[in-house]
């Protein structure tokens, strides 16, 4: 239940982000959470709404954008989509890096 | 508000100690947002870029760590695993066989209690407690408080024994140079397959117990073959921590990795 630690640093970025800019409040809160970032969106989601009391995010919706996993072939140079159960190449069988998928990100906030 | 992940707890509660010494509390490592009433609507406002890293504040710490680390010659480990797969054991173990050879030291991480702190202490390498409270995983500042209250030679070995947990650990990076994740035979060899991520994120995988392979349904190959899968660069060993078979293969990895890390 690692969650709880992301919200309240997501909650952190985005208030001290909204107060630099003179905001009166938090509409919404965008992130972007990579398909192998190791993060149930459902529980990111819950724990959201629970933290964000008393916060200038109070009322605010958080928008979760999922960034698939991608994986880029050194022998053959393909580049798929992958989650953790095909980290080998379709084309050729070799080992894949991941080079996308692990993103936990604040992108941008709506405010008021 | 969250029982689980323990980062609303009250200040006091995240406790580092050494057996033979009292509690001392320490700051707790989390900030917190602030109390703010507002009351409004929803409405279009001003759009601000943020594009900033969630983790950022665990993530500079580690690197802090790191430094701390790579100017000592000091190679560190992140030992994760489920409860119960031996890691307490396979660290008494090694304390005792390596003493002469090579300087260990431990940092202990559990929700509570100074049990394996002690028995640590008692295999005769220097250890801190971390108590979580409700916490499901270490962090970096867990770690970098740590360190100011732990003797770590240079040129040693710091194994941090995190809570045991196969999925939050895998996130946070506390500066080491290597996750080491344990399974043991007694549980499932489809673990890698259930918890991809820990195996993903681990460079070398220890399978303990194997003097109990006979008495159980594991399927060694299978499981290694499970976890090739999502982590194709993953190492293997097989040792049983309480016989001493097989240990020659986690010496031997611990071995090159140290003088890498010296270097």
């Amino acid at each position: 239940m690692h969650e709880m630690t992301l919200v309240a640093g997501i909650l952190e970025i985005a208030e001290e982000r909204a107060r630099e800019a003179g905001a009166a409040r938090i509409n919404t809160v965008t992130v972007e959470i990579g398909r192998l970032a190791g993060v149930e969106v459902s529980a990111l989601v819950f724990c959201f709404e629970t933290a964000r009391l008393g916060t200038l995010a109070a009322g605010a919706e958080l928008v979760v954008r999922e960034i698939p996993g991608r994986g880029l072939c050194p022998a053959c140079g393909a580049e798929t989509e992958i989650d953790f159960y095909a980290a080998l190449c379709p084309a050729c069988g070799g080992c894949l890096a991941v080079v996308g998928g692990r993103e936990l990100r604040v992108a941008c906030l709506d405010i008021d | 508000m969250c029982d689980t992940c323990g980062c609303n707890q009250p200040p006091d509660a995240v406790t580092y100690r050494k057996p033979g010494e009292h509690d001392h509390p320490h700051d707790h490592p989390h900030d917190h947002p602030h109390d703010h009433h507002h009351d409004h609507d929803h409405g279009g406002g001003r759009r601000l870029s943020v594009e900033q890293d969630i983790l950022r504040r665990n993530d500079l710490v580690a690197e802090r760590n790191r430094g701390w680390f790579e100017g000592r010659g000091v190679l560190a480990l992140n030992l994760v695993s489920s409860p119960g797969s031996g890691k307490t054991s396979l660290l008494e173990r090694t304390i005792r066989d390596l003493r002469g050879e090579m300087p260990l030291a431990v940092i202990e991480g559990d929700q509570q209690t100074l049990n394996d702190a002690e028995r640590i202490a008692a295999a005769g390498a220097p250890v801190v407690q971390i108590n979580t409270g409700f916490g499901c995983h270490l962090d970096a500042e867990m770690i970098r408080r740590a360190l100011t209250d732990l003797e770590v030679p240079a040129g040693g070995v710091l194994m941090i024994e995190n809570v045991g947990n196969l999925v939050c650990p895998a996130l946070f990076d506390l500066g080491e140079h290597a996750k080491v994740v344990i399974i043991s035979v007694t549980e499932g060899d489809d673990k890698p397959q259930k918890y991809p991520t820990m195996f993903a994120a681990a460079q070398l995988c220890v399978i303990n117990k194997t003097d109990l392979l006979p008495h159980v349904d594991f399927d060694v190959e299978a499981c290694k073959a499970a976890a090739r899968r999502v982590n194709p660069a993953l190492a293997f060993v097989e040792l049983s921590a309480t016989r001493g078979e097989g240990l020659e293969g986690w010496y031997g990895w611990l071995r090159a990795r140290r003088a890498a890390a010296a270097r």
